[in-house]
């Protein structure tokens, strides 16, 4: 006998605008939104979440993606599914790391109707995207009825499950500048399985100044080892400046392993992603370091 | 409250009314009698229900069935070609890719939407696609070489095509 859902009431708005008046009407009961539902439905059926209301926002698609220019930066829609970003060209190009991010959520099938926004708005600890956006210093653009807004991807999430969108309110757009010259992004997560959520994840992002030698900004992000996606911000102040060195990255991997603050799982103790951390800041750092060389 | 749910499978065109609740593949076996379909995990993690929506696979258990609405989805049951398997079930057949056959609809489904985009894939290509596919007994080396082998005949055939 299979799961069968709990009856809701169902809306499926054809914009934005509908979508905010129905949040209106019924944001603040027991109301959630639906985009590709991936990660949502399985709450649903395990009766953690129980909607009266789903507002099924899959059908706007003028939400659906993916725009760059050298002054704006990049923009991705939020219902833009995680393949489009897997397989768009223009992310291959200007943010590769995005596309090798990609390939590791989750399945192929999982990739072809989940959504970025979907995926960040759900605000689990362990995603993917939100580190690396976090690395990118990505923005995030809300809708809602009384205007709109933007926050720092590093700002969005609170906690487990819980951001800063209002019950009123819509994230619709994920916003990248442009890279500076001399950077280098790597993003590596360890998990279980291929596809699985992440253990540990680390995203490096490393820009170095013209002559290529000193760190001249960087941003460090971790997934999964604290309550939402965090900046290693001790260790960026140990690479920032600085000549980057393989004593240092250990050093910086060191501070990371210290900022983190993991909970020991069913399946891996806090002591084991610390040192998670601590190598993979070092690794994925250096990785970052050698392409801001070649970029 | 029961909502309209117009979409084709398999090439026909159906016009139904479904509760919000509904999944996809609780429509394509309970209301379609489409039971090729396998509904096994119930939690997004094996695959077995993959069928493609406008070309694409996807699990048919983690999305509302209302969300294919206007939409066209493809089932094993729309593989064959009347009496004629399709080439990629007369290679799965050959390759000993299954077993007990159970995640076999979905390992299917996962490799035409593949085939269809990649028409050469390498085997890491094909690994790659076919990653969230859970099987319990025939190994994954034969469905991949079954893939690989399907694709050959796709070619083949394909070519034969184009020379009349």
């Amino acid at each position: 006998m299979k799961t069968i859902l709990n009856d809701f009431e169902h809306f499926a708005p054809k914009t934005v605008e509908e979508a905010l008046d129905l949040l209106s009407r019924y944001g603040e009961e027991e109301c959630k939104i639906v985009a590709g539902g991936q990660s949502l439905l399985i709450l649903m059926k395990q009766r953690l979440v129980t909607p009266k209301y789903l507002i099924d926002i899959k059908g706007i698609s003028a939400l659906d993606y993916i725009t760059f220019d050298e002054q704006q930066g990049l923009k991705i829609g939020a219902l833009t599914t995680h393949r489009a970003i897997e397989k768009s060209p223009v992310i291959e190009k200007y943010y590769p790391v995005l596309a090798e991010m990609e390939q590791n959520v989750s399945s192929v099938e999982t990739r072809n109707w989940g959504t970025i926004g979907g995926n960040i708005s759900h605000g689990d600890p362990s995603g993917d995207p939100a580190p690396v956006f976090i690395a990118l210093n990505g923005r995030l653009r809300i809708a809602g009825l009384n205007g709109e807004r933007t926050v720092e991807a590093e700002d969005f999430t609170l906690g487990y499950f819980e951001t800063v969108l209002g019950h009123d309110e819509l994230l619709t757009e994920i916003q990248v500048p442009a890279l500076p010259p001399h950077t280098g992004v790597k993003y590596t997560k360890f998990s279980q399985l291929q596809g699985d959520y992440a253990t540990a994840s680390v995203a490096v992002s490393i820009t170095l100044e013209a002559k290529k030698k000193t760190c001249s900004d960087v941003r460090i992000a971790l997934g999964a080892v604290a309550p939402a996606p965090m900046r290693a911000k001790k260790a960026e102040e140990i690479l920032r400046g600085e000549k980057i060195s393989d004593d240092l990255l250990a050093r910086a991997g060191q501070a990371a392993s210290e900022e983190a603050s993991p909970t020991t799982d069913a399946e891996v103790s806090e002591e084991y992603k610390r040192e998670l951390v601590k190598v993979l800041v070092k690794r994925v750092a250096k990785e970052a370091f050698e392409r801001a060389k070649k970029a | 409250m029961k909502k309209e749910l117009k979409f084709k499978v398999n090439g026909e065109d159906y016009d139904l009314w479904v509760e919000p609740k509904t999944l996809l593949v609780q429509v394509l076996r309970d209301e379609l009698g489409l039971k090729g379909t396998k509904w096994a995990c119930d939690s997004g993690a094996c695959c077995a229900c993959t069928v493609m929506v406008d070309g694409r696979a996807v699990k048919s258990c983690s999305i509302l069935a209302l969300q294919v609405n206007g939409k066209e989805v493809m089932t094993v049951e729309g593989l064959a070609n009347g009496p004629e398997l399709h080439p990629l079930q007369q290679a799965f057949i050959d390759n000993w890719a299954f077993q007990c056959g159970f995640c076999t609809s979905g390992q299917l489904m996962a490799a035409k939407a593949l085939l269809d985009e990649n028409p050469d894939p390498t085997i890491d290509e094909i690994k790659i696609a076919m990653d969230g596919h859970l099987c319990r007994c025939t190994g994954y080396n034969m469905i991949s070489e079954a893939i690989q082998d399907a694709a050959k005949r796709l070619q083949a055939q394909k070519q034969q095509e184009g020379g009349k």
